[in-house]
């Protein structure tokens, strides 16, 4: 250096001017350490927050409160000419049976005020459940018996203490406290699993909702999506890592492809929207829509998995294939394909995760119907479960807070269970060469 | 007999003739003390595909054709009077009371008139479903014959069906190609006929949108406004605070990962933090109103900020967790790409691991790192499902973080979910959004991969 004549440096200047600096330098680099490890546990610590908060709001879906009550199966009221007839028997009103056995409980209700809320206690299934258990055994008719029913959503979100502390309470749900607190003394409230939760389609009412008709709408989108993408995919990689010749009709796929993985998915539901629904009229909200748009949109991440999978297996398969007079084609499909499949089923499996969880593009092609039924076919109105947390995100009754927590939970375990698998198979079956 | 029904009878047939003309092969061979061309599999493959292919074709055709059709002859039943001037949403509504009626799941009052349509619509397709039935059979089984003529040892089927494979394999390549297009076609005309009734400079330019109005045609100022800025600026907002999180928060954590933590850690480490990237986006829009918007207000109310329970903050904050994976797993592959020479130099002068980091590491995999945000960016804006939840509906033109604003694919959803009219603006200027979004990510992506690429060459 050019200035290192006029001040000569001795190695004792050198040692000192590290050592001046060293400590500043120790504790730079205990906190950029520091750092890095703080964002690793943010990050983590974001996780658990989002975990946390969504199994503490959602479990307590899985119980819904019951009330036992001492219900006359009034011949009067159900099959008043005696018949037996299942017509009679379904269109009879089942609500007079509990009302007038929480009448025998609460004797001391009186106003219309008070009686309504009363009336208001139990919930809507609980008028279903006495109709099949009349329709399925009429010998009923005629006696008395103690039932669990399911109380009213509001009834059951203050039994779980959801509605907030007392002093937020308002004079309806305070009579409802006091009502609860009576038959909880006669040992009458207990909690039971929620199979309604599971069984049922949406309903306007939260106690009746459930997401077995999201769930199937879900399985019917994804066997769709499955059996579209994982052939299509399979073919597209295998013709472009195995066959395509260098040139720019391949560049152009391949560019193609690598856009098409990160176009907003939002913008698959506006294809599916003009193309499917409105040029070729397939039916709205149908799951069949549904699979086509989430097949285009998780056919790059099968492509690309698939094609590293191919690539993967080593040149010397090939060339023995080839070397025993197996022309290309066979090569191909006898030998380096199955080799590939771990690797394709690994990509395959997260692809289908990813496609389990997406809801912007099914909004757009009218998955968001409020649909009750259970769908049955590929082209029936569905809705899938990532749409319905939407929908149920959105309604403004309590019961259904705890219900959308709940929902995803489920969704997340449906996930862990298809990202688990994948780590499974790619630890069994992959092989490294 | 049913499409379904008709489907697997065809599939079911090429198998029995796959086998068949397998079993075939194999005996001829025997028989006649020929050697045959292809392996007896290929004569079946061969025989199967001519089976199969004609009758699915027809099927296909039938699935994208019978629909339009079919309305068409119901409609030309109807007098005169119902469709002239009745606008295609009428029509609509026709068409379903017309389906409804022909499957006698209509309730109420019957119009003579859309009886004696609903009459010739099952009647139509009464006929459809029994030309169906016998053009697809009669194809098939021609397509047997015809194969089974050319059963004899000299035959090529191994070519043959090797070709058919190809084909197929290159159809099924260019399906990427076919979906590029079709985006861009759909979203591209009917943005052109948005722009034919709002001005693209008024689009482009204008500092207010609120397509609501425009939904009364009546009224004054029925026109609505329709100018973008105010989305593009409320979206760049919220990706902005995403950013502001997810770059720190990654790239700190991808360096601890790559460079000081041990084997074990990072083992465990890694794939939580990546389980972030799995959960799907709805959830997170969920978390953030329900927990980060709610928590945030209270915070502010405590210091006394004002902060709207539908504030950018919020939504953005919740997008940047999503997209700390991004940035974190794209980064730690490019620090891991650098050379463990240069490490090597900078320690050998004496270089503390944090110097060497932030002085060689970091600027050698710099642009690896920054396609890598630029990717996650793109991710940002094209993030739906917690904007859509989480930040506001008003197009407020602010860069406050603290306000309401809202997006690009907010005001999508919200202007095609529910009635959709695709003569009126309000849902055509749905496609409009989605083009600049198309082209923003597009843009942003091609620049990354570019980015990306070129680096990924460097060092290998």
């Amino acid at each position: 250096m050019s200035d290192s004549s006029h001040q000569p440096l001795s190695r004792g200047h050198t040692h000192d001017i590290v050592m001046a600096g060293l400590a500043k330098r120790r504790s730079a680099e205990k906190r950029f350490r520091l750092f890095g490890l703080a964002s690793i546990v943010a990050g983590l610590i974001f996780l658990l927050v989002l975990f946390v908060s969504i199994i503490g709001n959602g479990y307590s879906a899985f119980t819904y409160a019951n009330v036992a009550l001492d219900i006359t199966f009034d011949q009067a009221v159900i099959d008043p000419e005696g018949h037996r007839n299942p017509g009679t028997l379904a269109a009879a009103d089942y609500d007079t049976l509990w009302k007038a056995s929480l009448e025998k409980l609460f004797p001391d209700v009186t106003g219309r005020q008070q009686k309504r809320a009363l009336n208001a206690f139990m919930g809507f299934s609980a008028d279903k459940r006495l109709k099949d258990m009349v329709i399925g055994d009429p010998s009923l008719i005629g006696t008395t018996k103690t039932v669990w029913l399911p109380v009213d959503d509001t009834i059951d979100m203050l039994i779980k203490g959801k509605l907030g502390k007392e002093e937020e309470l308002n004079e309806r749900h305070l009579l409802d406290q006091a009502w609860i607190k009576t038959l909880q003394d006669q040992n009458r409230i207990r909690s039971s699993f929620n199979r309604e939760f599971f069984t049922n389609g949406d309903s306007r009412e939260p106690e009746a909702a459930g997401i077995w008709g999201a769930v199937t709408g879900s399985a019917l989108t994804l066997l769709i999506t499955i059996g579209l993408s994982l052939p299509i995919g399979i073919a597209a990689a295998i013709y472009l890592e195995e066959f395509a010749p260098r040139n720019r009709w391949t560049d152009l796929i391949e560019v193609n492809i690598n856009n098409l993985a990160a176009v907003p998915s939002i913008v698959f539901g506006l294809l599916g929207l003009a193309v499917f629904i409105n040029f070729f009229g397939l039916p709205r909200s149908s799951p069949l829509v549904g699979g086509l748009v989430l097949t285009l949109m998780t056919l790059p991440v099968i492509i690309i998995a698939a094609r590293s999978a191919l690539k993967s297996v080593p040149p010397s398969v090939r060339e023995a294939a080839l070397g025993i007079g197996a022309s290309p084609v066979q090569m191909v499909f006898d030998h380096v394909l199955p080799l590939a499949v771990p690797g394709i089923m690994t990509g395959a499996i997260i692809g289908t995760a990813r496609a389990l969880g997406e809801s912007a593009p099914l909004l757009m092609i009218g998955m968001v119907a409020f649909i009750v039924d259970i769908p049955k076919t590929f082209t029936s109105a569905a809705t899938v479960l990532p749409v319905q947390i939407y929908l149920w995100a959105d309604s403004p009754e309590r019961a259904f807070n705890e219900r959308t927590s709940a929902a995803i939970m489920v969704l997340l375990a449906f996930l862990m269970i298809m990202n688990g698998f994948a780590v499974y198979v790619r630890r069994r079956y992959e092989r490294r060469w | 007999m049913e499409k379904s029904t008709l489907f697997l009878l065809i599939l079911l047939g090429s198998t029995i003739a796959y086998m068949r003309t397998t079993w075939r092969a194999r005996t001829l061979a025997e028989t006649s003390g020929r050697k045959l061309h292809s392996l007896p599999g290929f004569y079946g493959y061969y025989t199967a595909l001519w089976c199969a292919l004609p009758g699915l074709l027809l099927l296909l055709l039938w699935l994208l054709g019978e629909g339009s059709l079919l309305t068409a002859g119901a409609l030309a039943r109807l007098p005169e009077s119902f469709l002239d001037g009745a606008a295609p949403e009428k029509i609509q509504l026709l068409v379903n009371d017309i389906k409804s009626i022909a499957q006698g799941s209509f309730e109420g009052q019957i119009d003579p008139a859309i009886q004696m349509a609903a009459d010739r619509f099952s009647e139509l397709t009464q006929w459809s479903r029994i030309l169906l039935t016998v053009l697809s059979i009669t194809a098939s089984l021609s397509g047997l014959l015809f194969a089974q003529t050319r059963i004899n040892p000299d035959f090529r089927a191994r070519n043959h069906v090797e070709t058919v494979v190809r084909v197929v394999l290159i159809g099924c390549a260019l399906t990427a190609i076919f979906t590029t297009v079709g985006i861009v076609l759909s979203v591209l005309i009917e943005s052109l006929r948005f722009f034919n009734m709002v001005p693209i400079t008024d689009f482009l330019f204008g500092l207010k949108w609120s397509p609501q109005i425009a939904m009364r045609a009546d009224q004054a100022g029925s026109s609505g406004a329709f100018g973008v800025i105010p989305l593009l600026l409320g979206t760049l907002l919220i990706s902005t605070v995403a950013l502001v999180v997810a770059v720190p928060i990654g790239l700190l954590s991808a360096i601890y990962l790559s460079e000081y933590a041990t084997p074990n850690f990072r083992a465990i480490a890694k794939p939580l933090i990546e389980i972030l990237a799995g959960i799907p986006t709805v959830v997170y829009g969920f978390f953030a109103a329900l927990v980060v918007a709610p928590f945030l207000r209270n915070m502010g109310a405590e210091i006394g900020l004002e902060i709207s329970s539908e504030s950018a903050l919020a939504a953005g904050l919740v997008m940047g967790i999503m997209i700390i994976p991004f940035v974190s797993s794209l980064s730690d592959d490019f620090i891991n790409a650098v050379p463990q020479s240069l490490r090597d130099g900078a320690y050998a002068l004496g270089a503390t691991q944090s110097e060497t980091i932030r002085q060689v590491v970091i600027p050698a995999a710099l642009p690896g790192i920054v396609g890598g945000i630029l990717l996650a960016a793109s991710r940002a804006i094209g993030e739906t499902m917690i904007v859509v939840m989480a930040a506001g509906l008003s197009a407020n033109l602010t860069l406050n973080p603290l306000a309401a604003v809202t997006t690009v694919t907010t005001q999508i959803v919200t202007l095609l979910v529910g009635d959709q009219e695709f003569d009126s603006p309000k849902t055509l200027a749905a496609f409009a959004l989605g083009l600049i979004l198309f082209i923003l990510t597009l843009c942003l992506n091609i620049l990354a991969l570019r980015i990306v690429r070129k680096y990924r060459e460097q060092y290998e």
